[in-house]
């Protein structure tokens, strides 16, 4: 893998693009808890980007950092080619990124194609007064998303649940319809915090093929935190790898694997 | 023969019918499928226009006259579509099994020697790419949903829609050839191959004709008053012969709407969107809509279940004979009429059956029970009896005549007749044309006046004329002391119980009968969580000691019906076991229609059956198994062989 500005191509002929997302120096503290410390790293367009580390690595944060619910003490993100001003979650949302959570985020008593058109609230333009009318644009515009819902519904193989109400949903369908709603948004960059957390071999197959299915369709950018090193390992580009809120490895996954500070930070070393 | 198109201008093919029905009818909707949430139609117009941008396609990319065209996926119209594209070219649709592994696949697409595939989506490109090693006539791959083939390499692969675009684009240099093409088709063409799934040995190609389809689709359309209004739901595998006939032959000669689902898990939504009125379904089929009912009703409140019970017991008694146009008295149709307003209307609309107006099924005996029950709800469900040999139709069940017990009268234009073995033997202008590349196969079952072998062992009723089928000829034996051995008919009475989803009997040659059984999992799952038993897996709920004591108790009840009569009391099951694993078509136990393939499971479980016959009260045993995408495992476990008691029917005779 050669890197150049422009990109570069993987190891399965894939063409990555220039950085779309540039971390630069961040620091994040909780009073006197350093969760982040000095960390840089970029996700170039279209690539998969896993964040790896053990328990409190600082993961978690980093992407809550991305989405904009956390605001770093020091450093600067990039987005785009320009620097993020602190911003609210929703204004991020408008950028173009999309999120999934760790712990299932959805609406309960919705049904699933209700919650996947919660997705395109931030492409929808119509007040509640015109919607409430459904008249003219309103009707319009519903119809409009409705059929990007629709499609992504069948990309993600849950139209026999469309009409089922969440809460009577499996665990891993749940994740499906969270990821469903995530990509309604019609994301440049999608974060998914741990897919696969408490799913069987099965379920963990599906999801990664819908990742990388996600990732070929739509060219869409993925930065992911998993558990799972089968799973990121097959999956993903390039992998930073995180302990104790500092960076401690970032490459290929076979660079990663073979990084000393990384075998030891997951075998454990005594720290000083 | 030199009837062709253009000699006489008749309706001797598809791509012929399609034209008719595009000129006579062409704002009627002929096809229709649930996607993106909404359902599409396509009138017979926009029909036509996509078969023909797709024939010209097929035609740049370079389909030959006599070429074989593989078509595999689950039922959708652009695959419908695909066939008929394909006979336009003069080429030959083969319909393949979509879920048949790699192997099975590469069998046949050798043996036709198909030069271009069609194929659903990645998951069957994937195997047909998979098996090029081995397959060298494949020369071009279409494909109809894009999806995760982005990066495949795309000089032998195409996508479908852009075939109909390179074909709308070329119309003016094709226009003319394809023309001449479809022209060209005479009556005694070949319309379609279908590969038998056997129940024994390799696969075999049924060559069927233009004639044997259309006539076998005039005759039964005409037998059943089917018309263009009709509503059917194309669910069942397309590369069964039922399938073709129903989706395609009935289909373009009466111009009625096929209807596919969204996928297979949204077939029981779909079915009651669509409310088809002419249905199709293996008795599987009804025995898990009425199972899924049951199991539903057990959970419903008292009062429901209360008017569930009293209702449903006064169908029983009264709906079959409604039905049938029989005397039935003012009370009782007056309790019927409400028993309709309040449970069998609603509950026809559940299953989606409020419209069905002939319903069909086929391939296997169905249970009084199940029979009895869609009866009673005023669905006028009938049974018949068919192969793919005889473009399906043998018998059918004319209106008012229909019972559980047998299979009808000979179809319009069907002659029967029973040779002194047994076996059944028919004659019908839908009679196949050949085995391909088989005339051993051919000459062994069909002579030279057009008669062919059913296999199937059967005799003509008096007095009504209908058929009843007893077994397949060649499983009918003897046992060891010279009595009778007929496996089917006691697995039928088996299969019946709702817990037992399958059944093998052996005892030829043999002392005294023995069987496998394979439990069903949905009413055995829930009647275990009923009854507060708790299960891990397939394996585990399949050996508990109350599930063996409830099919101990079924075999039981079986013997005791087999005992009653005389010719049979032999085929009683003295010792079964309740096998660890389900029988699966992957592992080759069953066919793809699911069929038991008694021979394969003979060999397989081999010990199984010594333990069986040797006395021993439990074998462990291992087993190989197949996973959906081909890999192949192992499991093992230690079953239980119990005894089940036995009639004596001398005793019984001399006790009275």
């Amino acid at each position: 893998m050669t890197e150049t500005s422009e990109g570069y191509t993987t190891a399965d002929g894939r063409q990555i693009g220039g950085v779309l997302m540039e971390m630069k120096n961040i620091t994040l503290r909780f009073g006197g808890v350093t969760a982040i410390k000095d960390i840089s790293f970029d996700i170039r367009e279209g690539e998969i980007r896993a964040i790896i580390g053990p328990n409190g690595a600082g993961k978690s944060s980093m992407l809550n950092v991305i989405s904009g619910f956390y605001h770093p003490q020091e450093g600067e993100v990039w987005f785009h080619g320009s620097k993020r001003p602190a911003m609210k979650p929703y204004q991020v949302a408008q950028q173009g990124i999309a999120r999934t959570f760790q712990n299932i985020a959805l609406f309960e008593g919705m049904s699933v194609l209700n919650n996947v058109m919660t997705g395109r609230l931030t492409h929808m333009t119509t007040n509640m007064a015109q919607q409430a009318m459904w008249w003219g644009k309103a009707e319009r515009e519903e119809v409009e998303n409705r059929e990007i819902v629709e499609k992504i519904i069948d990309f993600l193989e849950i139209q026999h649940i469309r009409k089922t109400p969440v809460s009577r949903l499996p665990y891993g369908l749940k994740k499906r319809v969270e990821l469903a709603r995530a990509l309604a948004a019609e994301p440049k960059l999608l974060l998914l915090d741990e897919p696969m957390a408490g799913m069987n071999v099965e379920e963990k197959e599906d999801m990664s093929r819908f990742i990388l299915d996600v990732n070929d369709e739509f060219g869409t950018t993925i930065a992911l935190i998993e558990h799972d090193m089968g799973v990121v390992m097959d999956l993903s580009d390039r992998v930073v790898v995180m302990d104790y809120g500092k960076k401690i490895g970032d490459g290929t996954p076979d660079e990663v694997r073979n990084n000393q500070d990384v075998i030891d930070a997951y075998l454990g070393v005594a720290h000083d | 023969m030199a009837e062709t198109q253009a000699a006489s201008g008749a309706l001797i093919s598809i791509p012929a019918l399609l034209a008719r029905n595009a000129r006579d009818m062409g704002d009627k909707a002929a096809y229709r499928e649930k996607e993106f949430g909404i359902w599409q139609s396509w009138t017979w117009t926009e029909t036509s226009e996509e078969i023909r941008a797709l024939a010209l396609g097929l035609l740049a990319l370079g389909v030959a006259k006599g070429d074989y065209v593989a078509i595999i996926g689950r039922n959708r119209p652009a695959l419908y579509w695909s066939m008929v594209a394909a006979q336009m070219c003069g080429a030959v649709p083969v319909p393949l099994y979509q879920d048949a592994v790699a192997e099975e696949m590469a069998y046949v697409l050798e043996h036709c020697g198909a030069r271009f595939v069609i194929a659903s989506d990645q998951e069957q490109v994937d195997k047909v790419i998979e098996i090029q090693e081995k397959v060298h006539c494949v020369e071009h791959i279409i494909y109809l949903d894009p999806r995760g083939l982005r990066k495949y390499d795309h000089t032998k692969l195409h996508a479908l829609a852009d075939v109909q675009a390179e074909g709308r684009a070329a119309h003016e240099r094709m226009d003319k050839e394809l023309d001449d093409r479809i022209s060209a088709i005479g009556y005694d063409d070949t319309c379609v191959m279908l590969y038998t799934s056997g129940t024994t040995g390799r696969p075999k190609g049924v060559v069927l004709s233009n004639r044997n389809i259309i006539e076998s689709a005039k005759a039964s359309a005409e037998f059943d008053d089917l018309g263009p209004g009709e509503e059917v739901l194309a669910y069942l595998p397309m590369a069964w012969v039922g399938d073709f006939i129903f989706s395609i032959g009935q289909g373009f000669w009466t111009g009625f709407c096929v209807n596919c689902p969204e996928g297979e898990s949204t077939m029981a939504t779909d079915l009651r969107e669509i409310g088809p009125t002419y249905y199709f379904a293996p008795p599987r089929v009804f025995e898990t809509i009425l199972t899924t009912v049951m199991i539903r009703m057990e959970d419903a409140g008292r009062f429901k279940k209360w008017l569930f019970d009293t209702f449903m017991a006064h169908a029983r008694k009264v709906g079959p004979d409604l039905l049938d146009g029989k005397p039935v008295s003012a009370g009782d149709k007056f309790k019927y009429w409400l028993g309709n307003l309040f449970v069998y209307g609603p509950l026809k609309n559940t299953m989606g059956f409020s419209r069905v107006r002939v319903g069909y099924t086929a391939g296997e005996a169905i249970g009084p029970e199940i029979f009895d029950f869609y009866r009673s709800l005023g669905i006028n469900l009938k049974q018949l009896y068919g192969q793919t040999e005889a473009s399906v139709f043998i018998t059918l069940q004319p209106d008012g005549e229909v019972r559980s017990d047998t299979v009808g009268v000979p179809g319009p234009g069907v002659e029967i007749r029973i040779d002194d073995s047994g076996e059944v033997f028919y004659r019908s202008p839908g009679v196949f044309v050949e085995y391909y590349k088989n005339p051993e196969s051919t000459a062994s079952t069909k002579d030279a006046e057009g008669w062919v072998a059913t296999g199937d062992a059967g005799f003509i009723e008096e007095g009504t004329g209908h058929l009843r089928i007893i077994d397949r000829a060649k499983d009918v034996g003897k046992m060891a002391d010279g009595r009778l051995f007929a496996p089917k008919y006691v697995e039928n009475k088996l299969k019946f119980f709702p817990n037992i989803l399958e059944s093998v009997v052996f005892g030829n040659d043999r002392d005294y009968c023995t069987a496998f059984i394979n439990i069903d999992l949905t009413a055995v799952g829930n009647w275990a969580e009923r009854n507060n038993i708790a299960y891990a897996s397939y394996q585990e709920l399949a050996g508990h000691p109350k599930v063996l004591a409830a099919v101990q108790e079924h075999v039981e009840e079986v013997n005791r019906s087999v005992a009653e009569d005389e010719m049979l009391s032999g085929c009683q099951v003295h010792r079964f076991l309740v096998l660890h694993k389900e029988l699966d078509a992957d592992d080759g136990e069953l066919t793809r229609t699911r069929k038991v393939r008694r021979r394969i499971i003979e060999e397989k479980f081999d010990d199984l059956i010594k333990a069986l016959y040797d006395g021993s009260t439990s074998i462990y045993t291992e087993t190989e198994v197949t996973y959906e995408d081909g890999r192949k495992g192992k499991i093992t476990a230690t079953l239980e062989i119990r005894d089940a008691s036995v009639v004596d029917p001398g005793a019984k005779v001399a006790a009275e």
